[in-house]
């Protein structure tokens, strides 16, 4: 496979993976706005936070957080390169350049979703109807995960496509944490305030994962619970460990099919091994906040190394 | 309209009874409903759109990817037809290839005074780079769009022999797939020739042409400019379907007097690489020294036989539009025959007498830039007003040698579907000629392009035209 085209599937894969991830952002802050109308800013703040967008948004808007600007910049901004509109162009576009490693039914999935999404997100989205576009940029995005996983070879072409989404998933999940983590202190919970309740569960939102954390925690919501189910759980999609987990899968699968072992592998066995030696009092015992910096420090440095060990670049 | 056509119609005949090749056709179109006819018709846009089949138009913004329009009544051929054709187009191929062999070499058809040695020297199409080298296999042109064009029963002329980087290919096998999948029913009544193993077809034909240097199977790449050329999804159609890499400039490299591809697990060597870019981005140490495109040092490993370049550079000497009006003398001089298919007679503007011919009778001629292709900068007298011949005649004084001028001439008409049923539509044919050492391998069938306006008499699909799905008949 050309370095390219293994570059290519990566960044396809990893723009697919963020804009589901924004679109998943925006439904947690609508919902909150709409729940709590008078933290609405600062939780709009936030969520830009999560979404690495902030300083792009206040050159537009001058620190105006205000829901229906947040929302079309998140949707549909073309200079936010993390708006779901954006996000699926790009994707789009390195699927065109890679379309020769995609089954016809995957190049189809995202075409079509593009041309869809596209539609409407033509204009701005009208409050009534923002519950209903998220919808449909979440059932799109499972289209094309679905037409994926029904349609293509298990080799390297599936392999660097995987590692895009959970190298992106991974960091996503990172980035909620690193912006709520002062909600999750122990210090701050001990304040035990209902505020500290809403929070927990719009972290939860944003990774989709309210419904997963009460089949396993009943309805015991604690910042200890939270942090573990979203770093360390390995039941959990979008948790940093499920994902590290993952791109070590997907990384040896290549490592085998190609008969080599890269640097890369050895930087995603060694972070997944922390994760798995470590467990949540430690963590906390650490400090929180240290350890999302590192983690995503780590996550991007995996990212420049896989790069250059398969020669995306040259 | 008067009662006798002007216009040779393909599918009706002047009594209004349908031709012979199109009995079957015309038995199954007069019993099926025209609303169900519309509305798969609209049914074939959504499926070009969701496959992407699209082509992107340069100096357009918001729209950069368009559908060319498909119309579904099909283009249909005789077997005796297409016969004739292939004969033609086989010995004019033949004809350009010992040309260009010719031209690089010793020039014999100079020698003999049979064209004149400025129409090559002072030609931007030929490549002094060339002098000397033969290409493996001795095949310059691996891949040509002969475009033609019928004005009669009998009567095709060659419009254009596109022997550089024809594109339309993936049309020709789209549109097939499309009526396949819309009308199954017409193809088990009638028995049309197959076109979609025109990638394996293509394939094998550029492995013939392997370079010395190859020394097991031989590696195939395609060549693309990349994502924003206008013919982008061909090119990785084409790569797709044969099963090779589509490559970038960026992708390759000069190691070891190879071209190697940047693959996940280090350089690869390439052996045929079909090329898609023009000469002058190919290689910036020898050509434009700007392009990003193509690979620094790719000419001296083709001239030492380490890659097959297809087509090979400088074949655009051979379709360059000064050299068509000579096509006649180059095929008679290397094959020994006279010409089967015809030319259309051209004036060259360089020539004082033939301008003059030309300036007197704008308003009945075609004039054409000799290097123009897609249907820019061209004039078609009879439509055109008096304003823009006014404007054009300026042009065309201001460098006459710019410009040759041809007859406009009665192209044939096949119906197309319109809300109001068929209405004839001019079209031509762009058939598709794979060369190897040892084979002329012509697909049976092509790209019928049609003006979609009444009338109009281009049928670039960059100036608005659509295409058909074409049928060559089994015997």
């Amino acid at each position: 496979m050309l370095g390219k085209t293994a570059g290519g599937l990566f960044w396809m894969f990893r723009y697919l993976e963020r804009s589901e991830n924004t679109a998943r952002l925006i439904e947690a802050g609508f919902r909150i706005a709409l729940t709590r109308p008078d933290s609405a800013a600062s939780e709009w703040a936030s969520v830009l936070d999560a979404a690495g967008s902030r300083q792009a948004y206040n050159q537009l808007y001058d620190d105006n957080y205000e829901a229906g600007s947040v929302v079309d910049f998140l949707l549909r901004e073309k200079s936010n390169p993390s708006s779901v509109m954006t996000a699926f162009d790009s994707a789009r576009n390195n699927a065109r350049l890679v379309r020769t490693a995609l089954t016809r039914e995957v190049w189809e999935a995202v075409n079509e979703s593009w041309m869809t999404l596209r539609d409407a997100l033509k204009r701005t989205v009208r409050e009534p109807d923002l519950p209903g576009v998220l919808g449909l940029i979440r059932r799109q995005s499972a289209l094309v995960r679905g037409a994926m996983h029904g349609s293509m070879l298990r080799n390297d072409v599936f392999d660097f496509s995987r590692i895009g989404t959970f190298l992106e998933r991974a960091d996503n999940t990172a980035r909620i944490l690193d912006v709520k983590y002062y909600v999750l202190l122990p210090s701050m919970s001990q304040i035990g305030s209902s505020l500290d309740n809403v929070q927990w569960e719009t972290i939860l939102r944003s990774v989709a994962g309210q419904r997963s954390y009460r089949w396993l925690n009943g309805t015991d919501l604690t910042p200890r619970g939270i942090a573990e189910f979203l770093i360390l759980d390995g039941r959990m999609p979008r948790s940093l460990y499920f994902c590290v987990s993952k791109m070590q899968g997907n990384m040896g699968y290549l490592a085998r099919e190609y008969g080599c072992d890269l640097p890369g592998n050895e930087l995603v066995g060694t972070l997944r091994d922390q994760l798995q030696g470590t467990d949540i009092d430690a963590i906390f015992e650490t400090g929180l906040h240290e350890f999302i910096v590192e983690f995503l420090r780590d996550n991007g440095r995996l990212a420049a190394q896989i790069e250059q060990d398969f020669r995306f670049y040259g | 309209m008067n009662d006798t056509p002007r216009f040779f119609d393909e599918l009706f005949q002047a009594d209004g009874g349908p031709r012979e090749p199109y009995h079957g056709f015309n038995n199954w179109f007069c019993n099926e409903d025209l609303k169900r006819l519309q509305k798969k018709s609209r049914e074939a846009e959504t499926f070009f759109r969701r496959t992407g089949i699209t082509f992107n138009v340069y100096g357009q913004d918001e729209a950069d990817e368009r559908l060319i329009p498909f119309d579904v009544v099909p283009r249909i051929i005789s077997a005796r037809e297409w016969a004739r054709l292939t004969a033609g187009i086989e010995q004019r191929v033949r004809a350009i290839n010992a040309f260009l062999y010719d031209i690089y070499h010793r020039q014999e058809i100079i020698r003999a005074g049979r064209i004149p040695v400025d129409l090559i020297a002072k030609n931007d199409a030929f490549q002094p780079e060339m002098i000397g080298v033969s290409p493996p296999g001795g095949v310059y042109t691996h891949i040509v769009g002969v475009d033609l064009v019928r004005t009669g029963p009998d009567e095709f002329f060659v419009l254009e022999d596109n022997a550089r980087t024809p594109s339309g290919v993936s049309y020709m096998l789209e549109n097939r797939e499309t009526m396949l999948q819309m009308f199954p029913e017409l193809f088990s009544r009638i028995k049309v020739r197959q076109v979609n193993d025109y990638p394996i077809r293509l394939h094998r034909s550029l492995t013939a042409c392997a370079p010395p240097a190859c020394t097991g199977k031989p590696v195939v790449g395609v060549l693309t400019p990349g994502i924003h050329n206008s013919a982008y999804f061909e090119h990785s159609f084409l790569a797709d379907h044969m099963g090779v890499e589509l490559v970038e400039g960026n992708d390759l490299r000069v190691m070891d007097g190879r071209i190697a591809m940047r693959t996940t697990r280090g350089y690869t060597p390439i052996d045929v690489l079909y090329r898609r870019v023009d000469d002058d981005y190919l290689d910036p140490l020898t050509f434009n020294p700007d392009s990003m495109l193509g690979v620094p040092g790719i000419m001296d490993v083709y001239r030492s036989g380490g890659i097959t370049i297809a087509n090979a550079p400088g074949t655009g000497i051979a379709d360059d539009k000064a050299i068509y009006s000579y096509m006649p003398d180059i095929v008679e001089f290397y094959t020994g025959e006279k010409a089967i298919l015809k030319n259309v007679p051209t004036w060259r503007c360089a020539e004082p007498d033939a301008l003059a011919h030309v300036l007197d009778n704008l308003e009945e001629l075609v004039v054409k830039e000799v290097h123009g292709s897609g249907g820019y900068g061209m004039l078609v007298g009879p439509a055109a007003s008096k304003r823009e011949i006014a404007a054009f005649r300026a042009k065309l004084e201001s460098n006459p040698g710019n410009y040759i001028a041809q007859p406009t001439l009665a192209l044939s008409t096949v119906p197309i579907l319109t809300k109001a049923g068929l209405a004839p539509r001019h079209v031509d044919l762009r058939p598709f000629v794979l060369v190897s050492p040892d084979k002329i391998d012509i697909t049976p069938g092509g790209l019928t392009r049609v003006a979609l306006k009444s009338g109009s008499l281009v049928v670039n699909s960059s100036q608005g035209g659509g295409t058909k799905d074409t049928w060559v008949l089994e015997e």
